[in-house]
């Protein structure tokens, strides 16, 4: 694949506006930056579009956030077709990014593909026929140490072996979402069975654990 | 001022000089592709990479500020693997279609490739394929052999100030493209073409046509708008094949709008390629002998004050010297030149002239729009204006029946002559804008005085000028915008009523009621000439426009780009054009069929050959003789004040893309017309 | 090995709670106003004398950095940015500091923003880390409702704002005048330099951008003092490092150890070793994917600093420590290094666009051995007409780990070659 995938015109919807809540939102981020470098927030904007908009990003949109920001359509697009997350076509209900860079190759990114394969019938780039899911394959995201990888949606499922992948992948087709974080037991980026470091310091111990 | 030395040779540069620039002016050329003088520095061909001492790395010579004592070197084993890297590099992906390529011959990369590559490439992989993008009827595009210079989408967001051209994607994927393939909309489109260092951007029109090498070049003179642009006709045989903008930094840098380079394939339809005339009410064939004898017909037995003649916006400053000169034999008061009925005082050059010069535009501070549309009027006018609002040191502001987008940031005032009565008496805010400028300046569209209250709205503009010091010692910002190549000239020589002459307007009149007999059109085609009565029409000029039809005779003449000609542009430049292409047929340079015509009349003018027509027009304007040179206007009186009306101010322009004959005639100036209209849509891409 | 009094990030897992009150407890905002009291000049010297060189990969000395901001206004404000737009492979540091520790930033934001004089920092967090965004921007929210921030920081009189600015997908956003770009909303391609961004920066205004660790280690050492720093580790190569360990190791891990730690007992003391014990190793790449490897010969007694890994001609980058195993398909695992680049590159400028390009198809046909001998040099000089020809460190970055391989392995890549035209070819390799 290359270039930039655009919806063809027969899946663009004819307009779009953000919803009150959003606007607002959008509102919030534009006053992050100074007076006339609303600019800056096309990036949140094109995040929340398409956060409202089934995790794509339509030109109607790119042409309403281009309004708002007093931006040339073209400048708008730019910036969404540079970025990698925003999708600028329709998507699976359940979006699934595979990290395959060297760290998570190493540590068997190619068994999570597979796992993919099996338990969904898709190859990376592919969306399966009842638009539930898209998998695709990724660079580095950025949680080596607890390699191999997906990111699902918003969050990070780690430590992951061909079965654990497939466990989250079968119950995702049963409408359930497993924990994210470590699929191996462990609490975060600590060696496996347990740290080498910071177990003689333990100041804030009393202020209950992790919370996340 | 720093002093740096450049293969030993020790060079003093201003301030801000880059050291390309610096190299450049130590005599060493540096290649370069996205570099441009008129463009804000992008850096990423790297083919202008030099060697600085003590750089661990070599530079790219056109972003680095030129600093003291630097030492640069261009000649160094170092610098020539790297531009035979970068050269290398830009042709692993570019396709060898050379043959095939319309920049063949005229193509930067291809020259460079010849001067500083090595000749073979040790790319083994596949290409890059890159889809074509539409980008309107003007600009055809080969996307594959673009090599991401972004010269045209920083000319279409910093010099045409219409921010439609982008890089989508990113890395080797990186597509130049306009938002969703739509058309280009800026009358300075095809300026990408030329800026374009390879042949991913090439004109639409000129496609395939013709070989760089097998052209005639003739440089000349723009006749399409009033700018007066400088010009290159490349010609085939008897063919127009393309036209191209010359350097002029005074007139038009080097750029051209889109009506100036692509209407010439209206020079090729509806053509008058020999004499007719109206027989049994139909026109007819005819030699130029039947023709001036129905002439001589026509005017037999009419006094002089039943004769009149209208000069149109495309006639040459030499045919109107005829025409004036004859139809003062005749014993005719009745010529004008301003067709849309401008209340132009011929008698104060500097009241019909853009003093400033279009130069001034950048040193003005502040700038007065009135009734004009400068986007549609003079496309580079307008880029100017751009120019300098660009540096934040101007103020300006539009008083218009509309607010349209000008590419620059206006004030907008009002719709017509009540707000400017405001100013020039000092109860707007913009009077002291203009007042406390150091170099105001008021631009007047014929549209603010094509109008019966005109001459009074001519005076209200004089009297800002007066009033807020817009003339002074060394400056003059009273600019009057012209749409007519021919306006300024004509006005020139005097082609305006003579004593108890009609003009157009009262032509008109007084030939509806008969009083009027004969009307002599030089090319005058956007008049009402359904108002022309039982008229004896002649009409002499190019094309089988709305003249034409109405004419009893017609004698054919030469298009601009097929004559010697004088043309004097909207700030008073007098330009001389060179005939590029022959007339077609039997059609002739428009003064000769004059001086043919008068002598079947019995009134033989003075001049038999361009040398002694051109002394004559010395007598009636000696400033003639200052060609390419803006001589200073004396100010003076000018206007008539009086009762103003509530009219809003309407540009003399509507539709950019159909001003003239030959434009209505391009069957591309049609196409860019309905696109910008909405009537077509145009053609979507696949955005693969 | 470092010991956990020494410790800066004691919340490096999760362990505890990464909000204000534990963070409290943990030592983060103590008396902050009395480290802004001791002013800006302070604030820099006590930087200096640390020696902390930049933690984003270039190391270039942070208190120097902060020096080169403008002390008088010419009327354009200051800012600082913080580069959390963590993407180099092999690199998760900053992702635990964030979701973890949040608040050792914010705090960092501060004292660095206010020794530069910026009225804000803006926190640009690469658009895949949202849950780590959500964690930082809760911190934010604290320290705003603590008035530890915002318009009279930690009572100190100080206006200071802190903002979050998501990516959304871009590697390249970790240079830092791409990142600039980001954030004024364009692309992230590069900006020519000059002018640099403590004149030139984001909105044209003075800026100075640091990586996150950089930042949020800052507040410690001012607490503890330059010198303390100073004192770990060795000159040049000081202080406290969060070291990443992926690969083919038995407990990959992040740890915070000490600079100069030997590469070997870095792994073997936090990593539980290599896979199947230290002479089963191959290759590390010992500083994020952008740093050549080294064989094991190098690695036996090699220190994780700048200058150690420098003069075995690699770098401590990002102090990701990539670990191969005998198993590894060395070659391959350049190549998609060479993928990687090749997907990031922003596509400004020729050598880079086309380089990358041509680098990643060439070492796809080498994995294979679908090549002649003679194209390893061809590779090489590739290599080097990207190198130092491009707008940014990406061309280097894309040419370094396949300069590293050629060097390192070549006998391996002639094999392949010699083996496909010998009709058998070696299939590549699957990995774990």
């Amino acid at each position: 694949m290359s270039g930039v995938h655009i919806a063809p015109p027969e899946q663009q919807p004819a307009s779009f506006a953000f919803t009150a809540e959003n606007l607002e939102l959008a509102k919030k981020h534009i006053a992050k930056y100074p007076a006339g470098r609303q600019q800056s927030a096309v990036m949140p904007l094109l995040d929340i579009a398409q956060r409202q908009h089934d995790n794509w990003v339509p030109q109607a949109a790119i042409r309403h956030i281009a309004e708002l920001l007093g931006m040339a359509p073209i400048r708008v697009l730019e910036v969404a077709s540079f970025y990698t997350m925003y999708n600028l076509a329709p998507v699976g209900k359940h979006f699934i990014q595979v990290c395959t860079t060297t760290p998570c190759w190493l540590a068997g990114s190619d068994k999570v593909v597979s796992a993919c394969k099996k338990h969904l019938g898709l190859n990376p780039g592919e969306t399966s026929a009842d638009g539930q899911f898209t998998v695709i394959e990724v660079e580095c995201l950025g949680a080596c140490v607890n390699a191999p990888m997906l990111q699902l949606g918003d969050d990070f499922y780690e430590d992951l072996t061909e079965e654990s992948t497939g466990k989250i992948l079968e119950a995702l087709k049963r409408g359930e979402i497993l924990k994210p974080g470590p699929q191996s037991g462990r609490l975060s980026s600590e060696p496996h069975g347990g740290a080498t470091t910071l177990t003689t310091f333990n100041p804030a111990g009393a202020a209950g654990g992790n919370d996340d | 001022m720093p002093t740096l030395t450049i293969d030993g040779i020790q060079v003093t540069v201003e301030p801000g000089t880059t050291v390309l620039q610096a190299c450049e002016l130590a005599g060493k050329e540096i290649p370069r592709f996205c570099y441009h003088e008129r463009l804000t520095i992008a850096g990423n061909c790297r083919m202008c990479l030099v060697e600085q001492e003590k750089a661990p790395k070599p530079i790219a010579s056109c972003a680095m500020p030129a600093a003291d004592n630097m030492v640069i070197k261009t000649d160094t084993p170092l610098v020539k693997k790297a531009r035979e890297g970068v050269m290398e590099f830009l042709l692993i992906n570019h396709p060898l279609d050379c043959p095939i390529c319309d920049q063949g011959g005229e193509c930067d990369l291809q020259d460079q490739s010849m001067g500083y590559g090595k000749g073979a490439s040790r790319y083994d992989e596949n290409k890059r394929a890159v889809n074509d993008k539409y980008m309107g009827p003007l600009v055809e595009t080969v996307m594959t052999r673009c090599i991401h210079c972004t010269r045209c989408v920083r000319f279409a967001q910093e010099v045409a100030g219409v921010p439609e051209l982008g890089a989508i994607g990113r890395g080797e994927d990186m597509q130049i493209t306009t938002y969703l393939e739509q058309a280009m909309t800026s009358e300075l489109s095809g300026n990408v073409i030329d800026l374009c260092p390879v042949g991913a951007l090439t004109s639409k029109p000129y496609a395939f046509t013709a070989r760089a090498w097998e052209l005639r070049k003739t440089e000349t003179i723009d006749a399409m708008d009033a700018v007066g642009a400088n010009i290159r006709v490349d010609v085939r045989g008897r063919e127009v094949m393309r036209v191209l903008p010359r350097v002029n930094e005074d007139v038009n840098e080097e750029w051209l709008s889109d009506k100036s380079r692509f209407a010439y394939d209206g020079l090729k339809t509806r053509r008058l390629d020999r004499p007719y005339v109206r027989k049994n009410g139909k026109l007819q064939e005819a030699t130029w002998n039947e023709a001036f004898a129905a002439v001589a017909a026509g005017l037999k037995g009419l006094q002089g004050s039943q004769i009149a003649a209208i000069a149109g916006d495309l006639a040459c400053a030499e045919s109107v010297t005829a025409l004036k000169d004859l139809m003062e034999k005749l014993g005719s008061p009745h010529l004008d030149c301003r067709q849309d009925g401008a209340r132009i005082d011929a008698s104060t050059r500097a009241g019909y002239i853009f003093n400033s010069g279009i130069a001034g535009i950048e040193e003005a501070d502040a700038i007065l729009i009135v009734g004009s549309n400068p986007r549609r009027e003079a496309a580079l006018i307008n880029a100017r204006i751009r120019k300098r609002s660009l540096t934040g040191k101007v103020k300006i502001a539009l008083i218009s029946s509309e607010q349209p987008q000008l590419t620059y940031k206006y004030d907008y005032l009002g719709a017509g002559a009540a707000t400017l009565k405001d100013i020039a008496e000092g109860r707007h805010a913009f009077a002291e804008v203009l007042k406390t400028a150091q170099k105001p300046m008021l631009i007047l569209g014929q549209g603010a005085i094509a109008r019966a209250d005109g001459a009074a709205v001519l005076a209200l503009a004089k009297q800002v000028a007066d009033s807020l010091g817009l003339v002074k010692d060394g400056w003059n910002g009273f600019n009057m915008l012209h749409t007519a190549a021919a306006r300024v000239g004509a006005l020139d020589l005097g082609f305006v009523p003579g004593q108890a002459g009609k003009d157009v307007a009262g032509i008109l009149a007084g030939a509806q009621a008969g009083e009027i007999k004969a009307v002599y059109l030089l090319g005058a085609d956007e008049i009402d000439t359904t108002k022309l009565g039982s008229a004896f029409v002649v009409y002499q000029g190019s094309h089988g426009d709305a003249g034409a039809k109405r004419a009893d005779v017609i004698l054919p003449g030469a298009a601009y780009v097929e004559k010697d000609a004088t043309w004097v542009n909207t700030e008073g430049r007098v330009q001389l054009g060179r005939r590029a292409a022959a007339p077609p047929g039997d059609a002739r340079e428009d003064w000769s069929i004059i001086r043919a015509l008068s002598e079947p009349l019995g009134h033989k003018l003075a001049y038999d050959n361009l040398g002694m027509l051109r002394r004559r027009m010395l007598q009636l304007a000696p400033h003639f003789a200052a060609v390419d040179k803006l001589t200073t206007a004396a100010w003076g009186a000018f206007g008539t004040a009086g009762a103003v009306t509530d009219a809003p101010f309407v540009s003399a322009v509507a539709d950019f893309y159909l001003t003239n004959p030959i434009a209505r005639a391009s069957a591309t100036m049609a196409e860019c017309s309905a696109i910008a209209r909405g009537i077509t849509q145009p053609k979507t891409g696949t955005h693969d | 090995m470092l010991q956990d009094k020494d410790r800066i990030f004691t919340n490096l897992y999760g362990q505890q709670s990464w909000r204000l009150e534990a963070a409290r407890k943990r030592g983060d905002w103590d008396n902050t106003k009395a480290l802004l009291d001791k002013g800006q000049d302070w604030i820099i010297e006590e930087m200096k004398k640390s020696a902390l060189r930049g933690r984003g990969g270039a190391g270039f000395p942070t208190g120097l950095k902060w020096s080169f901001m403008p002390k008088q206004s010419d009327g354009r404000p200051s800012y600082l940015v913080v580069n959390a737009d963590e993407g180099e492979p092999g690199t998760c540091k900053d992702r635990d500091m964030m979701r973890h520790d949040p608040h050792k930033l914010v705090e960092g934001c501060l004292v660095a923003g206010f020794a530069m004089r910026a009225v804000a920092a803006y926190i640009y967090i690469r658009g895949e880390f949202y849950r780590e965004a959500e964690n930082l921007q809760g911190a934010i929210d604290e320290a705003y409702a603590a008035g530890l921030i915002g318009d009279n920081a930690c009572g100190s009189g100080y206006k200071f704002d802190v903002y979050v600015h998501r990516g959304a997908g871009a590697y390249i956003c970790g240079e830092e005048t791409a990142l600039i770009e980001s954030l004024e909303g364009k692309k992230g391609q590069p900006r020519l330099k000059p002018p640099f961004p403590a004149n030139m920066g984001v909105w044209g205004c003075p800026t100075t951008v640091n990586n996150v660790e950089s930042i949020a280690v800052a507040p410690t050492i001012l607490r503890r003092g330059g010198e303390w720093f100073a004192g770990l580790g060795r000159p040049n190569n000081t202080g406290t490092k969060v070291f990443c360990i992926s690969g083919h190791v038995n407990k990959p891990c992040n740890v915070e150890e000490e600079m100069g730690i030997p590469l070997k007992e870095l792994i073997e003391k936090h990593a539980g070793g290599v896979r199947g014990g230290w002479d089963n190793l191959l290759a590390v790449i010992p500083g994020g994917s952008s740093v050549p490897l080294l064989p094991k010969a190098i690695c036996d007694d090699v220190l994780m600093d700048f200058d150690s890994l420098r003069a075995h001609r690699s770098g401590l980058g990002t102090a990701a420590v990539i670990v191969m195993d005998k198993s590894t398909d060395v070659v391959r695992a350049i190549a998609r290094l060479s993928k990687f680049y090749k997907h990031e590159s922003c596509g400004q400028c020729t050598p880079c666009r086309e380089g990358t390009g041509w680098m990643w198809r060439v070492m796809e046909r080498l994995v294979q051995g679908r090549a002649e001998r003679r194209e390893i040099d061809m590779l090489l000089e590739v290599t080097t007409q990207v190198e130092g020809h491009t707008i940014c460190a990406l061309g280097d970055a894309a040419a370094w780990p396949i300069q590293g391989l050629i060097r390192h392995f070549r006998g391996e890549i002639e094999r392949r070659i010699d083996a496909y035209h010998s009709g058998s070819p070696v299939m590549p390799a699957a990995a774990e």
